[in-house]
C-alpha cells in the first residue's frame, strides 16, 4: 500500500495552484488528504502531481458578508468546531463538525475537501444542503458560484471540473428562529455514516428543508414536509412519519432495502427531534 | 506473597521502553543494503496459472516458484485418522486456491518501487468455479479445492452415542442452528520479516513477528533444507499476536530464500489490506444442536453437527483441524449431562487458511453452548442462570473428567455465577425491564461460562500427531559475577509482559531484585528450544521452568554460601537476595563474586557446572489447566436501527493462583474487547466468487475506544493442584464469552417481540432484520 509516484507541489496563491493545473492533465489537489492519502495509497488513484492547496491564505480564512459566511475552501473541520469560525448558523456548523470522524482526521480535513469529493456518506454535503450554501468555484476559463444541490451530480460526483478549484463555501445567515438538526447512524464512532438526516426549519417563516442521505447514493433533498409528516406540520416532530419517509425516499428514486430505507427515515426523524429539542 | 513477587500488582518492566516509543519490531531493524519485497497476489479465488509474465527488464527482480528451486512446501498433516494431506507451496504452484495467494515475489530498493513490479506482472487465468461456502463445500457436486482428494473434506470427526433413549424421555427437545462468521485477527503490528544471510557464520537470521522463533526455525529448516544450525530466528519486540503470529508463513520462506540468492537483505512487511485479504483469517463455524433437557431444565443429552470452515491450506504447526478437531471434544463446556454425540467437519474453501486466534475454538463453541441453555431457558419457561445452576459441574466433582474425558482440575463454577448475577444484579434488571425505557430501547441480560484448556502438553498433542508436540519446557537461567540474574526462556511474548512475570517468579524464590534480572527471550541463538507462545501456556510452562531453575541454582548458591558460613548447606536460607546461616550471611552478590572471581574460596566438593543452570518442567500432570469464568452483559437495543450499547460488563474469572494480577486485568479487558469486536461488528464477508469484501479497517470493523465498555472484574483464586504455584493458563478468556454474554442479552431483550439471533456478529441490520421477519411472522399467525 504505497502510492505510485508523483511530484508535489505546494503553491502560495490561487494563480499559482490554476498554472500548476493547467501544466499537469494528471493532477490531483491536496485539501487536506484525510480521502485522498488512503485513495493514493491503496493506488486508487494514480496522480502525476499532488498541488497542495492547504497554505494559500485566501483559502484558509472566513469573511462575514452581512447575508453569509464565506468559508475558504481549506478552512479545517477542527477550526470550526473550536469556533475559530465564526457562527452564523445558531450553532449548527459547529455541532456538525464536532462529529466529523475522529478529533485527527477534523484537524487536516477541509470543509472543501470533503465537498470535491462529494462522498454522500460524508457530513458536510448533507448537513450544508439544508442552509442552501453555495460554492465559489474559479478555474482557467474564469470563476462562477454554483449552489451546492447543482454541485452535487451523484455519488462521489460534482460539478467541478479538472480545471476548477473549489475556492470558498457560502453559508447563508440563519435567522433568529430558524432550527437545525443533524443526525447519523454509524456503526462506531468515527465511522463513515450509513444514514444521515438533516433538517433546517423555520416556525417563524414555516421555510423547510430536509435531507437524507446514506449508503452510495446522492442525498435525497425534500424541499417541503407534506409527505413526511402525518399532519404535514413539522413543528410538531413526533408526527414525522417514518412509513410516509420510506415511501418518499423510494418515491425519489432511492434503491435501498428496507433496513437502509429504514435507518434512513429514523435519521430523519431523529434530525427533527433535534431541531425542535430545547 | 512477597512483595514483589508472586501476587504482586507489579508495574510492567517492559512498559518503560514501549510508553516512550522505544520499542523495537520488525520494521526498525534495517541492515545495510536492504531491500524491500511485495508479492503479486492472486486477484481470483480459484484458477489454474496459464502464463506469468513480465517485462524484461524486471528479470532478476521477480521471482515465481520456478525460480525457487528445491524450496519445498509448508506442510502440516495431522496424525488423526481420515486426515487429507494437502501442501502449501510458498508460491503458487500451477493453481491459486485463494485470493490473495502469492504468485510471485518482486525485490526492489523500496517497498513503493517493489509495488510498481508487482503492477507490471501479468497472471493469466483459467478460472475454476470457487467453494466459497462451507456447507456447500461439503457437497459432492462442488468444485474441488485439492483434485486429489476426491472431496472438499480435511477431517470428519465423530463422537458417537445413541440419543434415542434420551429421545423418548425428554420433557423437552430444542434444535438450534449457529454461526459464527469469518473474521480477521488485527494486531496493531502487521506480520514482518527481515532476512540476511551472515556469510561468516553460514548462518540465515531471519527477524520475524513471531510468537514462536523456535517452530519457525524449524519449519524453514524443512522448507529450505538447512541445517538447524544454519537458521538464527530472532522475534525482536511484537505488537500483538494473538495467534496469527502463531504459524509459519509463506512470505517468512520467500524472504529466506531471497535472503540466501540475492546477495542482500530483503524485508518484507505485511499491510493492512494483505492481512485483512490474504492471511488472517479465523473463527469461521457452522452448528446444528439440538439439546434435550427435562421438566426443572436438567440436560439429559446434547447431539451437534458442526462445520469449520478451513480454507484452502493446513498451517503450520497447527494444522487445518485445528478448530473441529477440538470443537467436538469442549463443545460440553462446563456442563455435566450424560448423553453426547458430536460429528465434524473440517471443511477446505477457497479461503485463506483458518488459523488460530485468541480463545481458537472455545469462542464459537461458547457461543453454540451458552445460547442453547438461553433457548432451552426459553422453552421451559425458567431463568437461564437457573438453568445453568442446574447443569454447571459442581465444586466437590472437582477434579472432574467430563463427557469428552477433559480433566477439570480444580474450580467453583457455580459460585462464579452466582458472584456474576449478584454483581450485574439480575433481580433489578428484570424489575427495570417490566418499565419503558425513556428512550424506547429495550434491554436485557445475558450470561456465558465457560472453562477454558490452557498448557495442555504432550499427553494431549501427541494425540493429534501435528508438526508440533510440547514436550518439557525449559529455562536456563545464569547468576552473574555481579549477582544479577539473566533467565533464558524459548517462548517469547507478544504483550504478555513475560520480561515482568517471569522475573516475579525469580524474586520469588531467590529474592533478586527486579531491576537485577533481566528476561533473554525471542532469540533461537540465546534461548533454549520451546513450542513458543500459545495456548495460554507461558505463566504454567516457562514460569514453573524458572521456578525449577531457580530451585536449583538456590541449592548451588546455599552450597557456595554455607562454606563461608560455616554451616550445612540446608541450614542456609535464601531471604531477600541474602544467604542466611546459623551464624551469619552473605549476599547473592558475593556468592557470585566467590564462583566467577575467588574459585578459591569455593568448597572442595562443589558442583562444577556453576552459577548456570537450565531446568525442564512439566506440570504432574500435563492435560491443562482450566481456568474458568462467569460473564455477564446488560445491554440496550434500538430496535429503530438495531444498534446495540452495553450498558454494563461483569467478568468474574478463575485463573488459578495469579502472578500479576494487574497484567490479567489487562489480559482480560483486551480480550474482552476482542470478544466485544466478535459479538458486534468484526466480520470478513466473501461474495460468491470467494472474493473477500472487506479490505480495509473501514470495512473491516474492530471496535474502539468507545464501543469497549468499562468493564468490571472479579478474581476468584482456586489453585490448580498439578502446576507451581497452582497457577493456570489465563490469556485467552477473556475473548470467549462476550459474543455469547452479548448475543444473549440482546436476545433477552428482544425476547417478547419474538426475536432470536443465532448468528454472531450481530449487527444492527441483523437485529432490524430479525425483527421485521418476526413482524411478519406475527402478521401471518394473525
Amino acid at each position: 500500500m504505497k502510492p505510485v509516484a508523483f511530484e508535489y507541489e505546494r503553491p502560495r496563491t490561487i494563480d499559482a495552484a490554476l498554472d500548476l493545473l493547467g501544466a499537469e492533465s494528471n493532477s490531483k489537489i491536496l485539501a487536506g488528504g484525510q480521502t485522498l492519502g488512503p485513495m493514493l495509497n491503496l493506488r486508487l488513484v494514480q496522480p502525476g502531481l499532488l498541488i497542495d492547496i492547504t497554505r494559500i491564505p485566501e483559502l484558509v480564512s472566513v469573511s462575514d458578508e452581512g447575508d453569509a459566511l464565506k468559508i475558504g475552501a481549506c478552512v479545517t473541520h477542527a477550526a470550526i468546531e473550536d469556533a475559530r469560525v465564526e457562527d452564523h448558523s445558531n450553532g449548527y456548523l459547529r455541532r456538525v463538525a464536532s462529529g466529523i470522524a475522529y478529533r485527527a482526521v477534523r484537524t487536516r480535513g477541509t470543509l472543501g475537501g470533503s465537498l470535491s469529493h462529494a462522498d454522500p456518506a460524508a457530513d458536510w454535503l448533507s448537513a450544508l444542503l439544508v442552509l442552501k450554501a453555495e460554492l465559489e468555484i474559479t478555474g482557467l476559463d474564469g470563476s462562477r458560484r454554483v449552489v451546492l444541490k447543482n454541485f452535487v451530480r451523484g455519488a462521489m460526483e460534482t460539478d467541478l471540473s479538472p480545471r476548477e478549484l473549489l475556492i470558498a463555501v457560502h453559508v447563508p445567515r440563519s435567522e433568529k428562529t430558524a432550527r437545525h438538526g443533524y443526525y447519523k447512524i454509524c456503526r462506531k464512532t468515527g465511522e463513515f455514516a450509513d444514514a444521515i438526516g438533516a433538517v433546517s426549519f423555520d416556525p417563524g417563516s414555516g421555510a423547510f428543508c430536509m435531507v437524507a442521505a446514506g449508503g452510495s447514493e446522492q442525498p435525497v433533498t425534500f424541499e417541503s414536509p407534506e409527505n413526511l409528516f402525518s399532519q404535514g406540520d413539522p413543528l410538531d416532530p413526533d408526527s414525522f412519519d417514518m412509513p410516509m419517509a420510506m415511501d418518499a425516499l423510494r418515491e425519489a428514486g432511492i434503491e435501498a432495502d428496507n433496513y437502509e430505507l429504514q435507518i434512513r427515515a429514523v435519521a430523519m426523524s431523529r434530525a427533527m427531534q433535534d431541531a425542535m429539542s430545547p | 506473597m512477597k512483595k514483589d513477587g508472586i501476587g504482586a500488582r507489579l508495574i510492567r518492566k517492559e512498559d518503560d521502553r514501549y510508553m516512550r516509543g522505544r520499542g523495537q519490531f520488525v520494521g526498525d531493524i534495517k541492515p545495510a543494503g536492504m531491500q524491500d519485497a511485495a508479492f503479486v497476489r492472486s486477484p481470483v479465488a480459484h484458477a489454474s496459472i496459464r502464463a506469468i509474465k513480465f517485462p524484461d527488464a524486471l528479470k532478476g527482480h521477480v521471482f515465481s516458484l520456478a525460480d525457487l528451486k528445491g524450496v519445498q512446501p509448508i506442510t502440516a498433516v495431522s496424525g488423526l485418522p481420515g486426515f487429507k494431506r494437502s501442501s502449501q507451496p510458498v508460491l503458487a504452484d500451477k493453481k491459486v486456491r485463494h485470493v490473495g495467494e502469492m504468485i510471485a515475489m518482486c525485490i526492489a530498493p523500496s517497498r513503493a518501487e517493489a509495488e510498481d513490479m508487482v503492477a507490471q506482472v501479468e497472471v493469466e487465468f483459467d478460472e475454476l468455479p470457487a467453494v466459497y461456502d462451507m456447507l456447500k463445500a461439503r457437497d459432492a457436486e462442488t468444485a474441488l479445492v485439492h483434485e486429489e482428494w476426491g472431496d472438499n473434506i480435511f477431517l470428519e470427526t465423530l463422537v458417537d452415542d445413541d440419543m434415542k433413549a434420551v429421545e423418548k424421555t425428554a420433557a423437552v427437545k430444542v434444535t438450534r442452528e449457529f454461526n459464527t462468521s469469518r473474521q480477521c485477527m488485527c494486531p496493531i503490528e502487521g506480520r514482518g520479516v527481515v532476512a540476511e544471510w551472515d556469510s561468516r557464520l553460514e548462518q540465515l537470521t531471519v527477524h520475524s513477528s513471531t510468537q514462536m522463533p523456535h517452530i519457525v526455525r524449524s519449519g524453514l529448516a524443512e522448507c529450505l533444507d538447512l541445517d538447524h544450525g544454519a537458521i538464527r530466528v530472532i522475534a525482536p519486540d511484537v505488537g500483538g499476536g494473538f495467534g496469527f503470529k502463531g504459524i509459519l508463513l509463506p512470505e517468512e520462506v520467500c524472504l529466506s530464500w531471497a535472503a540466501m540468492h540475492l546477495g542482500h537483505p530483503v524485508r518484507w512487511l505485511e499491510d493492512r489490506r494483505e492481512n485483512l485479504t490474504a492471511s488472517a483469517n479465523c473463527r469461521e463455524h457452522h452448528y446444528v444442536v439440538t439439546a434435550y433437557a427435562d421438566n426443572e431444565g436438567k440436560l439429559l443429552g446434547l447431539d451437534a453437527e458442526a462445520t469449520v470452515d478451513s480454507g484452502a491450506y493446513s498451517a503450520y504447526p497447527f494444522s487445518a483441524c485445528l478448530e473441529a478437531a477440538q470443537v467436538a471434544s469442549i463443545l460440553p463446556g462446563v456442563y455435566d449431562f450424560p448423553h453426547y454425540r458430536c460429528h465434524t467437519f473440517s471443511a477446505s474453501t477457497n479461503k485463506p487458511p483458518i488459523l488460530p486466534y485468541r480463545g481458537v475454538a472455545r469462542t464459537g463453541v461458547c457461543f453454540a453452548m451458552e445460547l442453547m441453555i438461553d433457548a432451552v431457558a426459553r422453552e421451559l419457561g425458567m431463568e437461564p442462570t437457573d438453568v445453568r445452576m442446574k447443569n454447571l459441574v459442581q465444586p466437590e466433582q472437582m477434579p472432574f473428567d467430563n463427557i469428552t474425558n477433559k480433566h477439570f482440575d480444580s474450580g467453583d463454577y457455580p459460585e462464579a455465577l452466582r458472584r456474576a448475577i449478584e454483581a450485574i444484579d439480575l433481580k433489578a434488571i428484570r424489575k427495570r425491564q417490566k418499565k419503558t425505557e425513556h428512550d424506547g430501547r429495550k434491554v436485557g441480560v445475558g450470561f456465558a461460562v465457560y472453562c477454558e484448556q490452557a498448557a495442555h502438553g504432550t499427553s494431549i498433542y501427541a494425540g493429534w500427531g501435528i508438526p508440533m508436540v510440547p514436550g518439557h519446557e525449559q529455562a536456563n537461567m545464569r547468576l552473574t559475577p555481579d549477582g544479577g540474574l539473566e533467565i533464558r526462556i524459548g517462548a517469547h511474548s507478544h504483550g504478555q509482559g513475560h520480561e515482568t512475570t517471569m522475573s516475579q517468579v525469580a524474586h520469588e524464590i531467590l529474592g533478586i531484585a527486579h531491576d537485577k534480572i533481566k528476561l533473554v527471550h525471542g532469540d533461537t541463538a540465546y534461548t533454549p528450544y520451546s513450542t513458543g507462545t500459545w495456548g495460554s501456556r507461558c505463566m504454567v510452562m516457562s514460569g514453573g521452568a524458572v521456578a525449577e531453575a531457580c530451585d536449583q541454582l538456590a541449592e548451588r548458591a546455599k552450597a557456595i554460601a554455607a562454606k563461608m558460613l560455616q554451616c550445612k548447606p540446608k541450614e542456609v536460607s535464601l531471604k531477600d537476595g541474602r544467604a542466611i546461616g546459623p551464624n551469619g550471611e552473605l549476599t547473592i552478590e558475593e556468592i557470585a563474586y566467590i564462583w566467577y572471581r575467588k574459585p578459591q574460596d569455593l568448597p572442595a566438593d562443589v558442583n562444577p557446572s556453576g552459577l548456570e543452570v537450565i531446568a525442564g518442567y512439566k506440570p504432574d500432570r500435563d492435560s491443562g489447566t482450566f481456568s474458568y469464568a462467569a460473564h455477564a452483559a446488560l445491554t440496550a437495543v434500538d430496535t429503530l436501527t438495531g444498534e446495540v450499547e452495553i450498558l454494563d460488563y461483569v467478568v468474574v474469572e478463575d485463573g488459578g493462583v495469579l502472578v500479576n494480577p494487574m497484567i490479567v486485568d489487562g489480559q482480560l479487558y483486551g480480550g474482552a474487547a476482542q470478544g466485544i469486536g466478535t459479538a458486534l461488528y468484526e466480520e470478513m464477508p466473501f461474495d460468491t466468487e470467494a472474493q473477500p469484501l472487506a479490505s480495509t479497517l473501514s470495512d473491516y470493523l474492530l471496535p474502539g475506544p468507545t464501543e469497549v465498555p468499562s468493564m468490571r472484574l472479579f478474581h476468584m483464586e482456586t489453585p490448580s493442584p498439578y502446576t507451581r504455584f497452582g497457577v493456570k493458563g489465563i490469556a485467552e478468556g477473556g475473548a470467549i464469552a462476550p459474543p455469547a454474554a452479548i448475543t444473549n442479552a440482546i436476545n433477552d431483550a428482544l425476547a417478547p417481540l419474538g426475536v432470536e439471533l443465532t448468528i454472531s456478529p450481530v449487527t444492527p441490520r441483523r437485529i432490524v432484520e430479525a425483527i421485521a421477519s418476526a413482524d411478519t411472522k406475527k402478521v401471518a399467525a394473525a
